[in-house]
């Protein structure tokens, strides 16, 4: 139970960080040069992701379990430290936040730039910018459900639907305000999705690799724990200047 | 060729990211935590050591690295 609300809550965030960033995207081609092409475009990436998710299932259920455990720990926990590592740098000022409204303005400016030769059915500009988006966004909400899924029996489904769920929540959103992003805390999100992705990897790949849990499940939270006072811990110090390395001090601000 | 060198150059982002560092130590500690399990040694504490020395080890790479970047652009 545990596990299932903590899958279904890992895969809601890191779902809705790809969906966010897809449709600052969208949302940028369709606002400057209209929303028909941009949404064929979405839409067909929308189908495109559909079989590749059909193919992708089906060879991932014939992988004996254990084996399954080891290699989606060590992908989720590499992906997992990669995303926390920069959420800890984020937050302790050493890199600058990600700025989805400059985000935003990019695409806009490179948008309105684009010379329309002469007027078509289709407007091919927001019809490959907005299917390249959400296509490659989208590729990694698959990965994210299947390999999420694929460790638990029922996985999938319930992958699934925190990720439909993350789709309803990142659309609305973006209906209600149709322009930057920018009051999404995406660090906050970042942070708190590196600490499950690596907490879910860690645990995974440890099983995978012949080890059985003291408390079995319930040291997940252990796991989760750790790693946050750990990154906590890490943001403290490059915020108020315990260095170790001989690092300055941050100043810059951070929303983690 | 340099179709394949970019669907190579994807993928190596896609999975090993900007610190290379942290792929080879997440498989070495794997490994290790797989000799012990197999050698009848409860093992489970060694991948939670692990991913915090390379998490703590990716910070200050990183950390390095901007300010390293910072004081080139002073």
């Amino acid at each position: 139970m545990t596990r299932g609300a903590l899958l279904f809550v890992t895969a809601f965030l890191a779902s809705g960080v790809e969906m966010v960033e897809a449709l600052t995207i969208v949302l940028a081609v369709g606002v400057t040069r209209g929303w028909r092409s941009t949404l064929l475009g979405a839409g067909v990436a929308v189908l495109a992701l559909a079989v590749l998710i059909a193919a992708l299932g089906g060879a991932i259920s014939h992988v004996p379990i254990d084996v399954l455990r080891l290699g989606i720990g060590a992908l989720l926990l590499i992906f997992g430290l990669q995303w926390l590592r920069k959420a800890i740098l984020r937050a302790g000022g050493q890199l600058p936040l990600h700025d989805e409204a400059a985000a935003f303005l990019a695409e806009s400016a490179d948008a309105a730039g684009a010379v329309r030769a002469r007027r078509e059915l289709v407007d091919w500009y927001s019809f490959t910018v907005s299917f390249k988006g959400v296509f490659l966004e989208g590729v990694e909400v698959a990965f994210i459900v299947i390999t999420f899924g694929a460790a638990k029996s029922h996985g999938v489904a319930i992958a699934a639907a925190a990720a439909a769920a993350a789709l309803v929540v990142v659309l609305a959103a973006g209906a209600i305000v149709r322009a930057p992003l920018s009051r999404v805390p995406e660090n906050t999100l970042k942070f708190t999705v590196g600490l499950l992705l690596a907490s879910f990897g860690t645990f995974w790949s440890a099983e995978g690799a012949g080890v059985s849990w003291p408390g079995g499940d319930g040291a997940l939270l252990g796991i989760l724990a750790l790693l946050l006072l750990a990154s906590l811990a890490a943001v403290r110090v490059l915020r108020h200047g315990l260095h170790p390395a001989g690092l300055s001090p941050a100043s810059k601000g951070a929303d983690a | 060729m340099s179709r394949v060198l970019a669907f190579g150059r994807f993928w190596y982002g896609f999975i090993l990211g900007d610190d290379w560092r942290i792929a080879a130590g997440v498989a070495a500690a794997i490994g290790i935590t797989a000799l012990l399990a197999d050698g009848g040694v409860a093992a489970w504490w060694v991948m939670p050591l692990a991913v915090i020395a390379l998490l703590v080890g990716s910070v200050r790479r990183g950390t390095r690295r901007a300010q390293r970047s910072e004081s080139e652009v002073r």
